[in-house]
C-alpha cells in the first residue's frame, strides 16, 4: 500500500518518517550511525529528515526538495512511504509524490496550527482523488501535550475537509521527535484513545481492483511483429474475454475479441483491471492509439467539449484562449481553455467569478473551467471512473497541469469552424517539436564570393541533418536584379519561416542595409533572423581578391553568429564552422 | 508456469523462453523454488503490468530508443519485460557498456544471451579513456572519476554515435537516496545532466514525452520495484542470471554487480533463488554496501549521477 505524507514545510513530515522507521526497526545497518556522523559533521542536532533527504542540497537547507519513495513493513503488511515536500515553491513535486499513492498522512504542526500548505495540500489530495486521510497533529511536546490545542486544529482542520467532502479517517496527537504515538501509545496524551500511526495505516482500506466496472481498454499501440496484428493496451476497469463485441471511442466501430496475448504467461481467455496485455480481432477495422474499447452498452462519452476542475502549476497563468496540449488516457490533442467559469485560491477555498482575479488561475491554484478541443475524445465523468476521466495540460515541454472531467458537454460544431486556424493551425510550439528545430531566416555575412560559394553547400548539410532548410533566391520570387526589392524578399522569407523552415538568404546586393530591412521585418513579425558574420583571415581575404562587406555594428542582434574561418581551408570545413555554431541557435526555441 | 501455445509460430524462441544453449542451462533449474511449490507471487502482478506499460509508452514515443544492459538482475528482468511488452520480441537495440573490468562471467553471459535471444546488442566503450589509462585500477583516477569516465562517458558516447533520444534503464527508487527521487520518464540536458532541482511533475502515467533538441529521456520502468521484488520475479519467471549471484563452495556470493576492482562479494550461503529471497529478508546491509564507488563521500553518487551516470 502507497502512502503519502504531505502537509506544511516544517511540519516534520521526513522527521516522522524517519521516526517510524526507528520505531517500527526497519532501518538498514549503520543508517543510524550514518545519519548521526552527517549531522556531527555539520554541527547540528540529530534530525531524522536526513533519512529521506537524500540529496546534498536538502541537507544544505534542511528542507525536502522532491518526493521520495521508501519501503517498509508492519506486521500487517508492506508500506511504501512516499515522502513530499511541504515547500510552496515545489507543489509540482508534492503533487507527483500524492498523485501515486493510495493513502495519504496529512501533518499539521501542533505549535502553528493550519498553514496554507496544510490547506492547499488537503484539496490537492481531493482532486488526486486520494480520499483516505489520517490527519497527524505533530509537534505536541512543543504544546505540552495539550488537548485543547489538539481539539481545535482538528475542529478548524475538520470543517475545512469538510468542504472539500473529504472525511479523514481520524485525528492522530503525536510528536515524531519524541517518538509519541507512532508505534506505541504515548504516556503524555492520556487523553487521546484513537489510533497510533501504524495502526492508522494497518486501519486503511487495501485499494480495489475494478473488475466489477464498465470495461475500458484504451489502446497503447498498434504492433505487427508478424502476421498478427496486436492491439497493446492495459485494461483500466472491467473484464475482457474472448468473443466480446468491443465498440471503440471515437469512431464508434465494432469488432470481436479474437484472441488475448500474451507472452510467457499462463494463458487465458479473460483478462482483468490492471493487466498489461494485447487481443487480436475478428475485423481489421481502423483502430489507433488513443481509442478506448468498451462494451457497446457501457461506453465512454464520445465529445469535444468538458468541464472540468483543475490544478495549474505552471509559471505562465491560464487564460480564456491559450491553447495546449491535453493527455487524457492515450489519447493526446491541441485544446482551448474555452470559459474560466471559477478560480478557486486552492489555499483558502476562496473562489473568484468575476473580476480580475477570475480571468487568469496562477501557479498551485485551481478552477473550473470549459475546454474545447480539436479532436474528439473518449472520455468517462469522474466518479465512477477514474483513469478515462482525468487528464494533464502540457505547455511546451511539461506537463503542467491536471484534471477531473466533472461534465462531458454536447460535442460542439467542428472546431475548424469555429476558431478557425486561429488555434487549430499548428502552432510554433508544434512545428517544432515535430521538426527538431525553430522556423527561421538566416544569412550569412562575409565577402559576398565567399557567401556564394558556401550558402549551397551549407543548405544541403542542413537538410542532411534532416532540417526543413530552403535557400531563398531572389528568382524565386520573380524579380529581375535590377528591379530587386528587399522588403519582398523578406515578406517571403518571414513566411517560410512561419512555416517550421530555415530560410537561407541568398542576396544580390552586398550591402549591409539590405539585412538592416530583413531585421526589420523579420522583428516585427517575431521571426527569428540570425545572421552569421564570417570573419575571415587577411590571407582569405587575398585570395578572394574582394572586400569583406562593410560590418555595420547596428546589425547584431542578440542571436547572431560571429564565425571565424581563419583556420578552415576547404569550403566544407568553413560549412562546418558555421553549422556547428548555427544548429544551438536553430534548436532553442 | 505454462507457456502460451501458439501453433502457427514462425520462431518458436519468440513465443516461448529458451533459457539452453549448447553448453547447457544458463542457470539450472534447480536454482529456483520447484514449479509445482511456487510461493505466493500474485502480488508481482501490478509490478509487471506497470512496467510493460511503461515501456510501451516508452517504445511509442521515440522512434530511436535503446535498452542499456548492464548483466545484472535488474536488467534481466528488464530484458525479460521488454519480452513480455513486446510479445517476445527486444524491438530496440541493447547496449551495454563494456568498462572492460567487468567480471569474466557477466560477457560469457551477456554473450549466451544475446546469441540465443537474437539480441541487437551495441557494446560501448570509452576506448580513449582506456589507452590513456585513465581508470582507478590503473592508479591514474579515483573510484568515482573512473565511473565516470568509464561508464557515464562510455554511455554518453554510445548514444551519441547512435543518436539515441531516449534510454531504458534498470534503476530502483529502493537502490540509494537519489534514486528514490527519480521520475520514471527523467529528462538529461544537453551536457548529459540531471536537473534534479527542478524535476518536471508526473502523474498519471501521463510521462515527459516532450523534449528538446539535443536533450534525452531516461525511460525507468523498474522505479516502484524493490531487490526482493526483483529476485522473486526471477523465482516466478525463472529468468536466468548470471552464477556469481550464487553462492559458491566458498560461501561467496555477489549481492551486485558491478566491475570487479570496485565490486565486493559477501559472505553468504544463499546459493539458490528461494534462499536469497529468505536472506534478504532477514539482511539489514544495504544492497550497494558492496559497491566501493558510493562510498568514498558523502554526496559521490549523488554528484556521480547528477552529471549523467546512471
Amino acid at each position: 500500500m502507497k502512502i503519502v505524507i504531505v502537509g506544511h514545510v516544517d511540519h516534520g513530515k521526513s522527521t516522522l518518517v524517519g521516526r517510524l522507521f526507528y520505531e517500527t526497526d526497519s532501518l538498514p545497518e549503520g543508517k543510524f550511525d550514518q545519519i548521526k556522523a552527517t549531522c556531527e559533521r555539520r554541527g547540528v542536532p540529530f534530525e531524522w529528515a536526513f533519512l529521506m533527504d537524500a540529496l546534498q542540497a536538502e541537507r544544505d537547507q534542511n528542507i525536502t526538495i522532491d518526493t521520495a519513495q521508501i519501503w517498509f513493513k508492519t506486521e500487517k503488511r508492506p508500506y511504501v512511504i512516499i515522502d513530499a515536500p511541504g515547500h510552496r515553491e515545489f507543489i509540482k513535486n508534492m503533487v507527483t509524490g500524492a498523485a501515486n499513492a493510495d493513502a495519504a498522512l496529512l501533518l499539521i504542526a501542533a505549535n502553528e496550527g493550519v498553514q496554507e500548505q496544510s490547506r492547499r495540500h488537503g484539496y490537492l489530495l481531493s482532486l488526486l482523488g486520494v480520499q483516505k486521510v489520517a490527519v497527524v497533529v505533530n509537534k505536541m511536546d512543543m504544546v505540552d501535550y495539550s488537548q485543547d490545542v489538539f481539539d481545535k486544529i482538528e475542529a478548524e482542520y475538520r470543517e475545512f475537509l469538510g468542504q472539500l467532502g473529504v472525511e479523514p479517517t481520524t485525528f492522530i496527537p503525536i510528536s515524531a521527535r519524541e517518538g509519541d504515538n507512532i508505534a506505541t501509545r504515548s504516556d503524555e496524551t492520556g487523553w487521546y484513545d484513537g489510533p497510533t500511526i501504524i495502526q492508522a495505516l494497518d486501519g486503511f482500506e487495501e485499494p480495489r481492483h475494478s473488475n466489477a466496472q464498465a470495461l475500458r481498454f484504451p489502446i497503447q499501440d498498434i504492433y505487427r511483429f508478424d502476421h498478427r496484428r496486436v492491439l497493446a493496451g492495459r485494461v483500466e476497469t472491467g473484464t475482457i474475454k474472448v468473443g466480446d463485441e468491443l465498440l471503440f471511442t471515437p469512431g464508434q466501430r465494432k469488432a470481436r475479441v479474437k484472441s488475448i496475448e500474451r507472452w510467457s504467461s499462463p494463458p487465458s481467455d479473460e483478462a482483468h483491471a490492471g493487466e498489461s496485455i494485447g487481443i487480436t480481432l475478428d475485423e481489421q477495422i481502423f483502430a489507433e492509439r488513443g481509442h478506448i474499447a468498451a462494451l457497446a452498452d457501457a461506453a465512454p462519452l464520445q465529445t469535444n467539449r468538458l468541464k472540468a476542475n483543475l490544478f495549474w502549476l505552471g509559471d505562465n497563468p491560464i487564460e480564456e484562449g491559450k491553447t495546449y496540449k491535453l493527455k487524457l488516457a492515450s489519447q493526446e490533442t491541441q485544446c482551448r481553455i474555452e470559459k474560466i467559469e471559477r478560480v478557486i485560491d486552492a489555499s483558502t477555498l476562496d473562489t473568484h467569478t468575476d473580476g480580475a482575479a477570475s480571468k487568469k488561475v496562477d501557479k498551485n491554484n485551481a478552477a473550473e473551467l470549459i475546454i474545447r478541443t480539436l479532436q474528439p475524445l473518449a472520455l468517462d465523468v469522474y466518479g465512477e471512473f477514474v483513469s478515462t476521466a482525468r487528464f494533464v495540460l502540457v505547455d511546451e515541454w511539461d506537463v503542467r497541469g491536471g484534471g477531473i472531467v466533472t461534465e462531458g458537454l454536447a460535442a460542439s460544431e467542428d472546431a475548424y469552424e469555429l476558431g478557425g486556424a486561429a488555434w487549430a493551425a499548428p502552432n510554433p510550439v508544434e512545428r517544432f517539436k515535430r521538426n527538431r528545430h525553430r522556423g527561421c531566416i538566416v544569412a550569412l555575412h562575409g565577402a559576398p564570393e565567399i557567401e556564394r560559394k558556401l550558402l549551397p553547400r551549407l543548405e544541403r548539410a542542413l537538410f542532411n541533418r534532416g532540417m526543413q532548410t530552403f535557400t531563398l533566391e531572389p528568382r524565386h520570387i520573380d524579380l529581375k536584379q535590377a528591379e530587386y526589392d528587399p522588403q519582398t524578399q523578406a515578406l517571403v522569407a518571414r513566411n517560410l519561416a512561419a512555416a517550421g523552415v530555415v530560410c537561407l538568404l541568398d542576396t544580390p546586393i552586398a550591402e549591409g542595409s539590405s539585412l538592416r530591412t530583413f531585421r526589420m521585418i523579420a522583428d516585427d513579425a517575431r521571426t527569428a533572423f540570425i545572421v552569421a558574420h564570417l570573419s575571415a583571415s587577411d590571407r582569405i581575404l587575398e585570395r578572394t581578391g574582394k572586400r569583406a562587406r562593410q560590418e555595420d555594428e547596428e546589425m547584431f542582434g542578440d542571436a547572431d553568429l560571429q564565425v571565424d574561418l581563419s583556420g578552415s581551408r576547404s569550403e566544407e570545413e568553413q560549412v562546418a564552422a558555421i553549422v556547428e555554431q548555427l544548429i544551438p541557435l536553430l534548436q532553442r526555441f | 508456469m505454462a507457456s502460451t501455445e501458439v501453433t502457427d509460430a514462425p520462431n518458436p524462441n519468440l513465443y516461448t523462453a529458451i533459457r539452453e544453449d549448447e553448453h547447457g542451462p544458463l542457470t539450472p533449474v534447480n536454482r529456483y523454488s520447484p514449479r509445482d511449490s511456487m510461493p505466493d507471487y500474485s502480488h508481482l502482478d501490478a509490478l509487471e503490468a506497470q512496467s510493460i506499460y511503461i515501456m510501451r509508452e516508452a517504445f511509442n514515443k521515440f522512434k530511436n530508443m535503446a535498452m542499456l544492459w548492464s548483466i545484472g538482475k535488474d536488467s534481466s528482468v528488464l530484458l525479460w519485460l521488454a519480452r513480455k511488452a513486446f510479445l517476445g520480441h527486444v524491438p530496440f537495440p541493447c547496449v551495454h557498456v563494456d568498462t572492460s573490468y567487468k567480471m569474466p562471467e557477466m560477457i560469457d553471459f551477456r554473450d549466451r544471451i544475446a546469441e540465443l535471444w537474437d539480441l541487437d546488442l551495441r557494446v560501448g566503450q570509452n576506448k580513449e579513456a582506456l589507452a590513456a589509462g585513465k581508470t582507478f585500477p590503473n592508479g591514474d583516477l579515483g573510484r568515482v572519476e573512473c565511473c565516470s569516465l568509464l561508464k557515464k562517458d562510455g554511455l554518453q558516447q554510445v548514444m551519441e554515435r547512435y543518436n539515441f533520444e531516449a534510454v531504458v534503464l534498470g534503476i530502483r527508487r529502493d537502490e540509494e537516496g537519489t534514486r528514490a527521487k527519480e521520475r520514471v520518464f527523467s529528462p538529461r540536458n544537453k551536457n548529459f545532466e540531471w536537473d534534479y532541482r527542478d524535476q518536471p511533475p508526473e502523474l498519471w502515467d501521463q510521462f515527459k514525452t516532450d523534449f528538446e533538441p539535443g536533450t534525452h529521456l531516461r525511460i525507468h520502468p523498474l522505479l516502484h520495484w524493490t531487490e526482493a521484488n526483483i529476485w522473486e520475479y526471477i523465482d516466478r519467471e525463472q529468468i536466468p542470471v548470471v552464477p556469481i549471484y550464487f553462492a559458491n563452495e566458498d560461501n561467496k556470493r555477489y549481492r551486485s554487480l558491478g566491475c570487479a576492482p570496485c565490486t565486493l562479494p559477501i559472505t553468504s550461503e544463499a546459493s539458490s533463488v528461494p534462499k536469497i529471497i529468505t536472506e534478504l529478508a532477514t539482511t539489514r546491509v544495504a544492497e550497494r554496501s558492496t559497491r566501493a564507488q558510493d562510498q568514498e563521500a558523502e554526496d559521490a553518487f549523488e554528484r556521480l549521477r547528477a552529471s549523467g551516470y546512471m
